[in-house]
């Protein structure tokens, strides 16, 4: 196995367990958001979506 | 009477905050990708090896997890904010120059390059313009994006070229969704450092530009 490799999945491992607490935090402390802004959320998403279909079409 | 006229000096003078904050956010994000642009550009003249992309993420990852927190609030902040963004730039050379040895490399590098400054800029003008509080989407992007990073982990050893297409597909859109919360926050004054809020942006706009370029390499290897 490629020495790159393992240090590569070292450091996302350090940085997963890093982050873990502020995404519990996170978690417990977000607002809690309603359908109407979900739904703000996923029409852009669905367009990004699209466009990155799009650009495959480009290549 | 009174009472209501310092209610409104209060909130005029909270949104000046505000514009100043995002005005300076944009104004070093600008200088910051002219930064990451010229190092890549000399990473590339020098050839560098295909490790350098590595060392520099994880410096650059350190430097803004452990260093910048520390000097956010000084003028020491900026000059880190350049260290780390001219870093992950310098990084981006080999890869860039692996791209653009592909036939029709020079094409997706475009495109990618491209499509990441309308994705950016078209969430940024929609976060603006709605005006729309995203705060609610936290937990759920920093959730989201561990998921990725697991994923991701298994996949270095995996290589599974399906998994990479669906990872940084993933990404983009966790990191499309980072933008609309971190503009948000800015707007609704959650985030008042313009220094922390450039390097949240910055990391967006190059976790889309890194996806853009692996799923628009894998697609266009294909045809």
């Amino acid at each position: 196995m490629d020495w790159m490799q393992i240090v590569s999945a070292l450091a996302l491992g350090l940085f997963v367990v890093f982050l873990f607490p502020t995404a519990i935090n996170m978690m417990k402390n977000s607002p809690k958001g309603s359908a109407a802004d979900w739904q703000s959320v996923i029409v852009p998403m669905v367009i990004i979506i699209l466009f990155i279909m799009f650009l495959i079409q480009l290549v | 009477m009174n009472r209501s006229f310092t209610t409104v000096s209060q909130s005029s003078t909270s949104a000046l905050a505000t514009n100043k904050v995002l005005r300076n956010t944009y104004m070093l994000l600008s200088l910051t990708l002219l930064f990451s642009g010229l190092t890549a550009g000399l990473s590339m003249f020098l050839n560098m090896p295909p490790m350098t992309y590595m060392i520099s993420v994880i410096g650059g990852m350190v430097l803004a997890m452990f260093v910048l927190p520390r000097f956010a609030h000084s003028s020491a902040g900026i000059g880190i904010v350049f260290l780390i963004t001219g870093l992950l730039g310098f990084g981006l050379g080999p890869m860039l120059t692996m791209y653009a040895s592909l036939p029709n490399g020079g094409n997706i590098i475009t495109l990618s390059l491209g499509g990441t400054g309308v994705i950016f800029l078209g969430l940024s003008a929609y976060a603006l313009a709605t005006r729309k509080d995203f705060s609610f989407m936290g937990g759920f992007l920093v959730v989201g994006f561990l998921l990725v990073l697991i994923a991701a982990i298994a996949n270095i050893f995996l290589q599974i070229p399906a998994m990479s297409l669906a990872i940084s597909s993933v990404v983009i859109l966790i990191m499309s969704g980072f933008i609309l919360y971190d503009t948000s926050r800015i707007i609704h004054g959650g985030e008042d450092n313009y220094v922390l809020a450039t390097i949240g942006l910055y990391m967006t706009i190059f976790n889309i530009f890194i996806s853009l370029l692996q799923i628009l390499g894998i697609m266009g290897k294909d045809e």
